[in-house]
């Protein structure tokens, strides 16, 4: 902190007009999975078994592959901005928060990228394989 | 108090260990029979028993906590006597819930 004038000493350390975004997506994503989520589990509660070919065979619907593409998706936006919150709250060290920060960021979009690919690969091969 | 950090607590643990999981299973399932076949080893032994109940519970707890979230948010139920009741309520709710949905699914399993 500097030792100039009082409104060089405060210049920049404001809100940056981000957290009301941050918050209300936070609420968005979360309504985005109760939806998402209790679909997902009475889908899951549904299925005859968890065998591969019924399994497999469930993914490859088109009603099925697309909300779990959305389901994926969203619940890493969720999670990536929740533990973004936890982060900065324990750590406070700014280079390791930064890095801690970079991880998320590569866990999240890498986590939501294979997911994804994973149920569009079902979709699209599922039918040519049985 | 304890419900705030509960929230926080099952969220990270859904994030690592359920988010980990859901893809593993993801990507079990397109890589083929033997892949998948490993993850439902995994996922029905006892440790993967263990993990998956932990993840229900963690799940129940975070959505009717987050439910709770939402009711806070509108600027409803900061009465000290229903602050208390719902919280407590959310913490029960969620245990029963786990309970009630893992003897149907060990009941059908038997």
């Amino acid at each position: 902190m500097g030792t100039g004038t009082g409104i060089g000493r405060v210049r920049g350390l404001g809100s940056a007009k981000h957290g009301a975004h941050h918050w209300i997506n936070q609420r968005i994503s979360a309504a985005a999975n109760v939806l998402l989520l209790v679909w997902f589990l009475i889908s899951l509660f549904k299925l005859p078994g968890f065998a591969y070919a019924e399994v497999v065979a469930w993914l490859a619907q088109p009603l099925v592959a697309v909300p779990m593409m959305l389901m994926v998706a969203n619940l890493f936006w969720h999670l990536r901005m929740g533990l973004q919150v936890v982060i900065e709250d324990y750590v406070h060290e700014e280079g390791t928060k930064f890095g801690t920060l970079l991880l998320l960021n590569f866990y999240a979009i890498g986590g939501a990228a294979l997911g994804i690919f994973a149920i569009a690969k079902i979709a699209f091969t599922a039918g040519a394989a049985s | 108090m304890a419900i705030s950090i509960f929230h926080r607590i099952t969220g990270s643990g859904l994030a690592t260990v359920g988010a980990l999981g859901l893809v593993w299973w993801l990507w079990a399932a397109a890589s083929g029979k033997a892949a998948y076949e490993t993850f439902i080893a995994c996922a029905t032994s006892p440790i993967g028993y263990l993990v998956l109940i932990g993840l229900t519970w963690a799940f129940f707890q975070h959505l009717f906590s987050g439910l709770r979230h939402f009711v806070l948010d509108i600027g409803a139920g900061y009465e000290l006597r229903t602050n208390k009741s719902w919280s407590i309520l959310v913490f029960a709710l969620a245990i029963a819930a786990t309970g009630i949905l893992w003897l149907v699914i060990l009941a059908g399993k038997i």
